[in-house]
């Protein structure tokens, strides 16, 4: 390494290449931050059912508008990566899947399955609707 | 816990059970419980919105008016938010290091987290006995 004594440097953040496996871990943190936020719509949704039909059309319009299927594209991806990363968390929890090896495995597992339950959401959505 | 207070407890004493934060391990403990509870909840809740999704206001009361729907999302509701606020909490501690402003915010999302889940708790209740 740079500093000529062949030994390791310590990671720096601001030039260190983080692993997958790091990114997804602030990844779950960001996305439970988002979803946190998005339970805001969700209190609306509730709320606007309760106060009557015009509240609910309003609602749902605003759901049904481009910007909000976007919020909804988001949140149901981030919904999906949380849910998904949260049982690998669980799974840690019970002391099991700490090798490298797994970590590598499980990486591509969380990301396939948060991607094939977001598409597959989308698809039986939008037929659905 | 200084090895020459006045205490006769030893340090090992002192931090057996609640440790230092006088809280043990119920946060994490907590967040475990809520984020496995929330793993049926939000399968329930996905399949719900997307069979919902642009309905009309009657299909939606009719949703609500079935007693395993009003309770399943309660459950969603208030599970959610007791998940957010021990999530959130996590991530300010972690973050905001000026206590009063940590405090601040702990305490805010905490009252608008309840706040909100009491919301919507009001709400499906209000609709499935149709007042």
């Amino acid at each position: 390494m740079a500093n000529g004594s062949g030994r390791p440097l310590s990671p720096h953040l601001q030039v260190y290449k983080l692993p997958l496996t790091a990114v997804m871990s602030i990844t779950h943190r960001i996305t439970g931050v988002g979803l946190a936020v998005g339970t805001l719509l969700l209190v609306w949704w509730l709320v606007a059912a309760a106060a009557g039909p015009e509240a609910f059309a309003r609602a749902q319009g605003f759901i049904g508008s481009f910007f909000g299927l976007l919020l909804m594209f988001g949140w149901s991806a981030a919904l999906y990566y949380h849910l998904c990363n949260g049982i690998r968390h669980l799974v840690w929890d019970a002391g099991k899947s700490f090798e490298l090896t797994d970590a590598d495995r499980n990486n591509k597992v969380v990301l396939g399955a948060t991607a094939v339950l977001t598409v597959l959401t989308w698809i039986v959505g939008l037929a659905v609707w | 816990m200084a090895s020459n207070s006045k205490t006769l407890r030893s340090p090992l004493q002192v931090a057996r059970g609640l440790g230092s934060a006088k809280h043990g391990t119920e946060h994490w403990w907590s967040q475990r419980l809520t984020a496995i509870a929330l793993v049926p909840l939000t399968v329930w809740f996905v399949f719900g919105v997307i069979r919902h999704l642009g309905a009309d206001h009657a299909a939606f009361i009719a949703w609500m008016k079935s007693p395993f729907s009003a309770v399943m999302m309660i459950l969603t509701a208030v599970v959610t938010f007791h998940h957010a606020q021990s999530g959130l909490q996590v991530v300010i501690e972690d973050y905001v290091h000026a206590e009063w402003q940590k405090m601040a915010l702990i305490i805010g999302v905490k009252f608008l987290s309840f706040a909100l889940a009491a919301a919507c708790v009001l709400a499906v209740v209000k609709i499935f006995i149709g007042a």
